[in-house]
């Protein structure tokens, strides 16, 4: 049963007379519970494939189905319930509030889910990812790993269907990074989510059920991980 | 928890790191607000007191005042006291020095003033006075400019009188009036006995009315109205004075108003650009909201709330200091206040300032906060994406409207008038559409022209001028906007001293004689001639008033329907004439011809000033009758005249030809000019001291008075461009800090570079000199227009280009510009880089 269905993307960025294809014909669907890579070189177009499957963007032609919904039929509200009902995110630059604490920022997703356990729950949530005693810190008071973990809990708090990583470990040193990994695939097999993530690192790609290659904004190949 | 109680949440946690840089915004706001409500406080209460203090103002319950005897009056026997005043301007002059000057003698008989009293020095003076004998009451600033003292003489005309104390306060009299025409007061039954009144003297005759509570003046008005009217009697009642003084008072409380809204319009470019550079560093933030399944209008709002605090706090703090500041306002305005002005906390004008303060501070943020609603979410993944643009946005669009229009009715409400406001708020616009052009342009320039071959240093600063996070744009706006305001100010108010400086300099007339009688004349001018002086102008001048123009009478006009109806002011004047055949350099001919009366039984044609006969509405051709002290003489209108008012000169808004007035009575004045200040005392003190009666100007000594009057003015408009000038310099300071969080980077990578901290600081303080000079230099162009347009449409002056003060605004504006840039950027400077980096 998929959970993600690619039919026919394309998207084509304008500027001035020019245009300029980034995403060419992709089609591919991930089943409810995979785990699959997006692996390509710089400027395949993977991101804009993440983008476009997370429903950051929309795609200008072809359609994008997740969670049974039509993303290319809704507006960018209808989107954003979307992902807060449904995905979680993982940024390479971790993509904290700076003005909010880590529990609040592990909060945040389950307060728009109106979760009267919100802090509970977040306290929780940084417990697994280890770091109790780094609750009431703000980002810049955390190291790079640290700050990832706080992404990940705050990846995993509204319990997503989908989950989404650019580059999750790109910013880490190789024992934080293998770390960051562990704790990813350990988060996704407890709790049963779907797994898409954008990487350079074919280690890393190696570790989902799936690896799709793209480049030149096409899909290569299909291969198991 | 609901989706609002989240936003509140979320707003209070971005709140407690962004305090310090929201508190920019509220510096900027915080001077206008405070100026807003100290005015509109002072407003309140000053009316307040106007109506409190009426009677006082008045002095009386009626007064009555034509220019001859008023005589038995049938309102008389009504009355439960009668006071009678003759008034005139005449020479006065200090024995004890031989110094004299002009000044507004008041011969006064009975109890007046019935509410309030006259202050003196010592108290006592005031009841001695009125027991008889020849003693004067001196107005203080008289006492004050010739050293006399309580004692000394004073003489009016032939007599001389021992002043019994010094006038402090007379009711109804501002600071300001008696700076003009100080009074002297004598008593009523010396007044024949001074010799001063005669033909040609301009006296005004005053009867004051005090009448039973039960009994209001507008009844006895009422009743004898239409027989004052044909007696050319004016009446005044409290009502009137209270009206008259309040509307005058509340044109000066808008126009305050307006200076201060002008210092909240410049605080309000300090919240936008404050809010602006807020939301380019939210923008990441709400990138992430986005992707976390937050909707643009819910992210908004987190930041509007903020906004809106932010704006309630600067209001509150506003409005507190506002009414602090209000007790320093009567000082401030003491010289032009007839009544005394209670301080108290107007709690209509803190509401006034707290609602204006929430509004300007949402609607002005709202337009950089726009841009959060077009944040995509992609820019989590692409944080370099493509850049907010909101040129399609309709909302945008709505809040400039709305901005334009907040600007406009306000504006219309303190102006009063719909063409004034528009006038206001198309030179804001324009303001800001040529700062704005000019700062663009100046960017086009560098980027377009910038030589490779400069010094690093040089080109790193003029390059950061066109840079991305600029904020060339924002500042030349701010500070040109706030140096355009100051600069037009000062301009202003040094052009019009220079005017009258001018008029003293150059080869011009600086000495008027008048008031001389027919058999005075030739001595006065052989006295004049004795010493070496030219008779410039020797004019003749013969009273008159309007009878009828082309056959209408006044008793006829007042039945004509209204859209016929002449002014009754033109039937009401005293004309006052001179004749000759040729025109002299203050006039010009500009429609008809000056024609000759050459025999006995000839039409006489007279001409006119242009500008009164299109505002009375006499037209050439029509014939008008004229009444020389009971003669009527059939005149035509030949011709018109544009003449120079403002020349020092004898000007006449009607003029006879010769042959016509030969043997009506009549006075003369005389015009000359002196070399020096001292031969000009000279000639005034031989002047009075043998011709008590004639009166004279010494351009010299109007020159003091009116640099006097106007640092009395300058002060008042100095203390109000304050403001401006505070909320430029928080809006300046504002502006440098948040350019320091934009260039912080830039300047730590150089410093990673190895750029030296003296070379950074160099940068840094050239990039500053550059915005500080552009800055003032455009509002000083700005201010140059303006002052152009007041002196071309309000003061009708030639424009001469102020050089020195212009000068003197631009270095100022530029050293603060680079000293707080400096100061601001010396501290980044100094930080180790990997400080500023972690940050």
């Amino acid at each position: 049963m998929a959970i993600l269905q690619v039919t026919k993307v394309s998207k084509t960025y304008k500027s001035g007379n020019r245009s300029l294809t980034v995403l060419d014909d992709v089609n591919f669907s991930v089943d409810a519970g995979e785990s699959i890579a997006i692996v390509g070189p710089s400027g395949s177009g993977k991101t804009t494939l993440l983008g476009l499957c997370a429903g950051l963007d929309a795609a200008s032609l072809g359609s994008v189905m997740l969670v049974d919904k039509a993303l290319e039929k809704l507006n960018e509200d209808e989107r954003a319930e979307v992902r807060s009902q449904n995905i979680g995110f993982i940024f390479q630059n971790f993509q904290l509030l700076p003005t909010l604490t880590a529990l609040e920022n592990v909060m945040v997703p389950l307060e728009l889910k109106k979760r009267k356990d919100a802090k509970e729950k977040a306290a929780e949530l940084l417990r697994k990812v280890g770091l109790e005693d780094r609750m009431t810190h703000y980002p810049t008071q955390l190291s790079g790993g640290e700050q990832q973990r706080v992404s990940i809990a705050r990846a995993f708090a509204n319990e997503p269907k989908i989950l989404f990583a650019d580059e999750p470990t790109g910013n880490l040193d190789t024992e934080t990074g293998e770390m960051i990994e562990d704790l990813i695939f350990q988060l996704n097999q407890d709790l049963g989510t779907t797994l898409v993530l954008v990487t350079h690192d074919l280690e890393l790609a190696k570790r989902t059920n799936r690896i799709i290659n793209i480049k030149g904004g096409k899909i290569q190949e299909a291969q198991n991980g | 928890m609901g989706k609002n109680a989240w936003v509140f949440k979320m707003a209070m946690r971005d709140f407690r790191k962004n305090f310090s840089k929201l508190m920019l915004f509220v510096s900027a706001m915080v001077v206008g607000i405070a100026a807003l409500v100290a005015i509109s406080s002072f407003g309140d209460n000053l009316s307040k007191d106007i109506d409190g203090q009426a009677k006082e103002l008045l002095g009386a319950d009626l007064v009555l005042g034509n220019n001859q005897p008023i005589g038995k009056q049938p309102s008389d026997s009504l009355a439960t006291d009668i006071s009678e005043e003759i008034n005139f301007a005449s020479m006065v002059a200090f024995p004890a020095t031989g110094e004299s000057r002009l000044t507004q003698v008041r011969a006064l008989e009975g109890a007046f003033p019935f509410y309030g009293e006259l202050e003196t020095i010592p108290v006592e003076a005031e009841k001695s006075f009125r027991q008889g004998g020849k003693k004067a009451l001196v107005e203080k600033i008289l006492m004050a400019q010739f050293n006399a003292v309580v004692g000394d003489s004073i003489k009016v005309g032939e007599v001389t009188f021992v002043i019994e104390g010094e006038l402090e306060k007379v009711p109804g009299q501002s600071g300001i009036t008696a700076t003009v025409a100080p009074a002297v007061y004598i008593p009523m039954e010396f007044a024949e006995a001074t010799g001063l009144i005669q033909y040609g003297s301009r006296l005004n005759y005053l009867k004051y009315y005090k009448f039973p509570a039960s009994l209001p003046a507008e009844e006895v008005v009422k009743k004898f109205e239409e027989l004052w009217e044909d007696d050319k009697i004016s009446s005044t009642t409290v009502e009137n004075r209270r009206n008259q003084t309040g509307r005058s008072f509340e044109n000066l409380a808008n126009f305050l108003s307006l200076v201060a809204f002008i210092a909240l319009l410049l605080g309000c470019v300090g919240v936008a650009s404050a809010v602006n550079v807020f939301v380019k560093e939210k923008l990441a933030s709400v990138a992430v909201l986005r992707c976390l399944g937050v909707s643009s209008w819910v992210a908004m709002k987190i930041y509007l709330l903020q906004i809106l605090l932010m704006g309630l706090f600067g209001s509150v703090l506003g409005a507190f200091l506002g009414t602090l500041l209000q007790y320093v306002l009567p000082s401030v305005f003491s010289d032009f206040l007839p009544v005394e002005v209670s301080i108290g906390i107007a709690w209509s004008s803190v509401g006034f300032g707290l609602v204006t303060g929430l509004f300007v501070s949402v609607l002005f943020g709202l337009l950089p906060l726009l841009k959060i609603r077009k944040v995509s979410p992609m820019a989590t993944l692409r944080p370099d994406g493509d850049s907010i643009s909101l040129r399609n946005d309709k909302l945008r669009w709505l809040v400039i409207g709305g901005i334009l229009l907040f600007i406009y009715v306000f504006s219309y409400f303190l102006l009063g008038g719909w063409k004034f406001a528009a006038g206001f708020t198309g030179f804001i616009i324009f303001a800001f559409v040529a700062l704005w052009s000019v700062a663009l342009f100046i960017m086009w320039l560098i980027r377009r022209f910038l030589p490779i071959s400069l010094r690093y240093t040089l080109r790193q600063a003029l390059s950061n001028l066109y840079r991305p996070n600029n904020q060339t744009v924002s500042l030349i706006a701010t500070i040109g906007l706030g140096t355009a305001m100051i600069s037009t100010l000062f301009f202003v108010q040094g052009q019009l001293l220079d005017e009258v400086k001018f008029a003293d300099k150059e080869d011009q007339p600086n000495m008027l004689l008048f008031d001389i009688q027919t058999r005075q004349i030739e001595s006065v001018v052989a006295s004049i001639q004795k010493r070496d002086l030219p008779i410039l102008q020797q004019v003749p001048i013969v009273t008159m008033a309007l009878e009828s123009i082309n056959g209408i009478s006044r008793k006829v006009n007042d039945t004509l329907p209204e859209e016929d109806r002449r002014s009754r002011g033109l039937y009401n004047r005293e004309f006052r004439v001179t004749y000759r055949d040729s025109l002299i350099s203050s006039e010009r001919l500009v429609k008809g011809e000056l024609r000759e009366v050459k025999n006995p039984g000839d039409s006489i044609f007279v001409s006119f000033d242009e500008g009164y006969a299109s505002r009375t509405g006499v037209n050439l051709g029509d014939e008008i009758v004229f009444n020389v002290q009971g003669r009527p003489i059939k005149t035509y209108v030949g011709s018109f005249r544009d003449v120079k008012f403002n020349q020092v000169s004898t000007n006449f808004l009607v003029l006879f030809p010769e042959n016509v007035l030969d043997n009506a009575p009549k006075f003369h004045v005389v015009i000359t000019k002196t070399k020096n200040d001292r031969q000009a005392a000279d000639v005034q003190a031989e002047i009075v001291r043998e011709y008590p009666n004639i009166s004279v100007v010494n351009l010299g000594a109007i020159v003091e008075t009116l640099e006097e009057i106007l640092s009395k003015i300058g002060f008042v408009i100095q203390f109000m461009a304050f403001f401006s000038i505070a909320t430029g310099i928080v809006v300046l300071i504002s502006s440098l800090i948040i350019s320091k969080y934009q260039r912080m980077r830039e300047s730590i990578l150089l410093r990673t570079l190895g750029a030296s901290s003296r070379k950074v600081g160099t940068i840094n303080t050239l990039e500053y000199f550059f915005l500080g000079s552009l800055a003032a230099l455009s509002g000083i162009l700005l201010s140059y227009i303006a002052a152009f347009l007041l002196s071309q449409f309000v003061f009708q002056l030639p424009f001469r280009p102020v050089v020195k003060e212009a000068v003197i605004v631009y270095f100022a504006i530029t050293l603060l510009t680079v000293l707080l840039g400096w100061l601001n950027g010396s501290k980044i400077i100094k930080k180790p880089p990997m400080e500023i980096l972690r940050e």
